[in-house]
């Protein structure tokens, strides 16, 4: 070997070193550690895209494309707050990781699909479908299919819509049936081998359902009858019955242009606030006797009524056509305290894990606006292309959400 | 000038709740697309493709009535989840989105 190439060969091993430790600091750069407490994703719904934000920094921290028809989104967190599992409705589920921006997994599983739920212990992922009717179990990790459980009722074969999907504990689900007017739940903690237990006849056309704080009460919004389905989780031999059967009694129900949504309950102090469908009104029943002990006056049929973390507040936002506003309620002595005008179409809301601030979608104003919560003023926007769900991390150790 | 102009959409606003087959304008057909993409899009799904309510795609909508479907878009249907739509829709723009989905609702 002569002198020249060996001085090449050196050289040449230089540059590689040099590339080598390049590309080790680039990595380090992405890689730079930190946690997801204060992390979530605003859906941007037309475009099919995610935004992962910063609810500390009010930052973005990057979009993640390709999640498929977003119109209809929910989220769930795994249980160590880094993936987010987004439900499309084209029966869509990715699992987006949210420290690199990237979709892990991705898996389309049905026709028409309207949101998901994650179990107790994190290992399950389950949908709940439209299209075709009934709920599919997936390993979290995974994505791999493990149960599929058709909402089958009657005596024809035919298969119901599935609304309202609450994790309870023990790896349990419930759910409702639309047009069967039944509740379901569903006992996962054999995944293969699910055991069903059916509640019938629980009335018209469940439209959504949740589950309180402490797991016990699952409760199942009813739309072609006044009233509100309501299963003692505590003790099921008892059965489902009906709550608030008699609300609107005797009165014109308004057109309902945007059926409101149960998920993300407000159960502050003592009492649940529950959307009255139809009417311009916040229904507030004890939970101890399940009676109404009071109705508030609202500026439109609420869509969401959700309680600040601490319930000290409770926030709702309206249906079309007076989606521009959103109300506050003292749970104190259920008075409507404050009117905001976030801006056009407001679609969801969202508070900060501890609930100082809280985040409101503003559709036709392409934009995220953030409140404090004490003074109700802004504090803060982002910019997102038509944003409708936002969802924080949070929600990953929260029963029902 | 001003007044003039007042007078003409005056009577423009006239024309079209008078004759309910008039075309809507196109800055009127512009809030009925999206309209139908956002809000009936909730029940419906934003591609229309269904979702709570029936899909509303040239193929599902092919042996309905256009004016029967206009009818539904305005009186609603009692029994089901489609409210009625008249407090926002005058029927010549239900008739004039219903011709568009039996053709291919327009994108936003």
């Amino acid at each position: 070997m002569d002198r020249v190439s060996l001085i090449d060969r050196v050289s040449q091993g230089m540059k590689n070193l040099l590339v080598l430790m390049l590309v080790l600091l680039t990595g380090c750069a992405q890689q730079q550690l930190r946690g997801t407490g204060d992390l979530g994703v605003v859906i941007e719904r037309a475009a099919g895209r995610i935004v992962v934000v910063d609810s500390s920094a009010h930052a973005t921290l990057g979009t993640v494309e390709g999640l498929g028809d977003l119109s209809h989104a929910s989220v769930v967190f795994s249980r160590d707050g880094r993936y987010a599992y987004v439900f499309g409705r084209d029966g869509g589920i990715t699992k987006v990781d949210l420290l690199t921006q990237n979709i892990a997994r991705r898996v389309v599983q049905a026709g028409n699909s309207i949101g998901g739920a994650i179990s107790q212990d994190g290992r399950l992922v389950v949908a709940q479908n439209y299209e075709p009717g009934g709920i599919k179990v997936f390993d979290a990790e995974t994505l791999e299919l493990l149960a599929d459980i058709p909402s089958t009722f009657g005596n024809n074969g035919q298969r119901s819509k599935v609304v309202g999907l609450a994790d309870l504990p023990g790896n349990r689900f419930a759910y409702a049936l639309f047009e069967a007017g039944e509740i379901w739940v569903a006992d996962l903690s054999d995944p293969k081998h699910p055991q069903l237990t059916k509640y019938c006849d629980i009335g018209r056309q469940p439209y959504d359902g949740l589950v309180t704080p402490d797991g016990r009460y699952y409760l199942a919004g009813l739309f072609g009858e006044d009233g509100i389905a309501l299963v003692d989780l505590w003790k099921p031999e008892q059965g489902a019955r009906k709550i608030l059967a008699h609300y609107g009694r005797g009165e014109e129900k308004l057109p309902v242009f945007k059926m409101p949504h149960l998920r993300g309950w407000a159960v502050a102090g003592g009492r649940a606030y529950l959307p009255a469908v139809g009417r311009h009104e916040v229904l507030v029943v004890d939970t101890s006797t399940w009676q109404e002990v009071g109705r508030i006056s609202v500026k439109g049929q609420p869509v969401f009524v959700m309680a600040r973390p601490d319930a000290r507040q409770v926030w709702v936002n309206f249906a079309f056509p007076d989606n521009g506003w959103v109300q506050v309620i003292d749970t104190l002595d259920n008075r409507l305290i404050d009117t905001l005008a976030p801006g056009k179409a407001v679609l969801h809301l969202e508070f900060t894990p501890k609930g100082e601030q809280v985040w409101i979608s503003a559709r036709d104003d392409n934009r995220v606006m953030i409140y404090d919560t004490l003074t109700r003023k802004p504090v803060g926007e982002l910019p997102a292309q038509s944003p409708s769900g936002i969802f924080f991390t949070s929600r990953a150790g929260r029963i029902g959400f | 000038m001003k007044s003039l102009c007042l007078l003409m959409c005056f009577s423009l606003a006239m024309q079209a709740s008078a004759q309910s087959t008039a075309e809507p304008t196109p800055a009127r057909q512009h809030e009925l697309i999206r309209l139908v993409r956002q809000d009936c899009g909730s029940c419906h799904g934003m591609t229309l493709k269904g979702g709570l309510g029936l899909p509303l795609l040239p193929d599902s909508l092919r042996d309905k009535p256009a004016s029967s479907l206009a009818a539904t878009v305005v009186h609603g249907r009692p029994g089901t989840a489609m409210p009625p739509w008249k407090t926002i829709l005058a029927e010549g723009e239900a008739e004039w989105i219903v011709s568009r989905l039996l053709t291919g609702f327009p994108k936003e």
